[in-house]
């Protein structure tokens, strides 16, 4: 009769799998790394001149600026929205939860190239201080796109908490609408709104596709100028570029495990 | 809900178009060449995506793995799932370019041109190859609770009933992790199909996929024909839907073994 026996040690076609996994996906940021420690003039290692740089450049802040500041926007106004009404869906109409995770989806199915055509027609007509700046469309469309990660995130932390019981008590304490849903409720779902704004913040600082075809000047269009104009600074934006993304998600990954369940994490900066 | 109603509103102007022309376009030249080279690298990268990442995946999760690997790997498939686009693109120029790190490394210490030997970092293969770096981790963090779910139970049941382990996974394994690999494919499918910054930064918008036709016609760069761009974008929007309509099915069969 065969016996299943415990394996002690790592088995050998685990240790190739993950060290071509770890090859594949080390060796291009390494390399970008050797790239933007080279000398623009000589094209030798090591300096950090490129990095310089890129913090003197007036176009680095600017954009720098303008993506974290629709970042806020972007997550200031989703929250706005949605944790009022997933409070409300959670509390009076829990037969139109579904219904909301059907539209939750949609913009899976609708990729960004294919949300920027529908947004540029759909809002042709409305005034240059919406269609022309970056605060009105361009959060507008960031909205649409955080909207799934938003619902997901904040779903779960809804549903990890007895959402009647706690109103009842605040209610019975004398307690407005208001001050339950800021006093009582928002903390209880501080790290759900926590990890999806972490989300937000990473998908929006990444944001390429609706920028580049609405013709906003975003970090992440700054970062395809340098890739076109600039060697070997490229590399070094493009490892900060990295470092911001990597500090949100790392964040998030924080705050999940915090909450002990894992969050949605599946984003499009693509 | 705002958002919803402007999402819905996003779909249905590609339709509105009065005539068919704009849609019947799209099964001509060039048109039909974009989808085919579309769905041409988002079929690669998932089947190729696909296997490779069940095969980490499971090489990370299976005994005798050391813990902190398995979670190490989840972090890190976690932050690269979301990485992307032109930072992306670059990290691939500056490994595999004509003047990239490896591609000069190669050259100089093992004599091996790889531009000589037919490989472009700009072309269909380059772009399949930078897509991996977001597809192998979305695999991973997918399929990752599928292979939890295999209980050893079965395993030992099956080695006390006289089966080899190519049997176990032949007839016990596999079958019950099909739903849940073809349906993380279909995710992958849909990864890469929809992707636009990755493959326009790294290949300055020459490989003819939908997403860079599309960005072409808005930027003006060819003829400015937006009902052109909206049927195209309803034709991905198409592919993607039918897309679904298979995975929710597979997903409902995945489903029941999770418990």
């Amino acid at each position: 009769m065969g016996e299943v026996k415990a394996r002690r040690f790592i088995s050998p076609s685990a240790v190739v799998w993950l060290l071509l996994a770890a090859a594949y996906f080390i060796i291009p940021l390494f390399a970008t790394l050797l790239i933007s420690l080279k000398s623009n003039q000589t094209g030798n290692c090591c300096t950090a001149h490129n990095y310089g740089w890129v913090l003197h450049n007036g176009d680095f802040w600017h954009t720098l600026r303008i993506s974290f500041m629709l970042a806020l926007e972007t997550i200031v106004i989703s929250l706005a929205i949605f944790v009022p009404t997933i409070y409300l869906v959670h509390l009076k109409l829990p037969k139109l939860r579904p219904v909301i995770a059907f539209l939750a989806l949609i913009p899976f199915i609708v990729p960004p190239i294919v949300m920027v055509v529908g947004l540029l027609r759909t809002f042709k007509g409305t005034p240059a201080w919406f269609y022309q700046q970056p605060w009105g469309f361009l959060a507008a469309a960031y909205v649409i796109l955080a909207f799934p990660y938003m619902f997901f995130s904040l779903d779960a932390g809804f549903r990890s908490i007895d959402v009647h019981t706690l109103t009842e008590a605040s209610q019975s304490l004398g307690a407005s609408w208001t001050t339950t849903l800021f006093r009582v409720i928002l903390p209880n779902i501080r790290s759900a709104a926590l990890a999806a704004s972490f989300l937000t913040l990473a998908i929006v600082m990444g944001e390429f596709t609706i920028a580049n075809l609405s013709a906003f000047h975003t970090f992440p269009i700054f970062i395809q100028y340098v890739n076109e104009s600039q060697g070997f600074p490229a590399g070094a934006v493009t490892l900060m570029s990295f470092g911001i993304t990597w500090a949100a998600m790392l964040s998030l990954l924080l705050v999940g495990r915090k909450r002990g369940q894992s969050s949605r994490i599946i984003a499009g900066a693509r | 809900m705002p958002a919803g109603a402007v999402l819905v509103g996003a779909f249905q102007n590609n339709q509105d178009n009065p005539t068919l022309s704009n849609v019947r376009l799209l099964f001509n030249h060039p048109y039909i060449d974009a989808y085919r080279t579309s769905i041409e690298i988002s079929l690669t990268t998932a089947l190729i995506g696909g296997v490779a990442g069940l095969f980490i995946a499971y090489a990370a999760i299976r005994e005798g793995t050391p813990k902190f690997l398995r979670s190490g790997l989840t972090t890190f498939s976690g932050v690269a799932a979301n990485f992307g686009g032109i930072p992306l693109a670059f990290a691939f120029i500056a490994t595999l370019g004509p003047l990239g790190i490896l591609t000069v490394f190669l050259k100089d210490h093992l004599h091996y041109n790889l531009n000589s030997q037919g490989f472009s970092l700009f072309s269909k293969t380059g772009v399949e190859l930078a897509y991996m770096y977001f597809q192998l981790p979305l695999m991973i963090l997918v399929i990752s609770p599928a292979i939890d779910g295999l209980k050893k139970e079965w395993r030992e049941a099956a080695a006390n009933l006289g089966a080899q382990p190519w049997q176990f996974w032949r007839y016990v394994g596999l079958p019950v992790l099909m739903p849940s690999i073809l349906g993380a494919m279909i995710l992958l499918f849909g990864n890469a199909f929809a992707a636009y910054a990755t493959a326009y930064s790294l290949t300055s918008g020459s490989v003819n996929i939908v997403p860079i036709l599309i960005g072409a016609y808005y930027s003006g760069n060819v003829l400015d024909n937006p009902h052109l761009a909206q049927a195209m974008a309803f034709g991905m929007f198409a592919v993607l839907a039918l897309m679904m309509l298979i995975y929710i099915p597979l997903q409902r069969r995945a489903a029941k073994w999770a418990k």
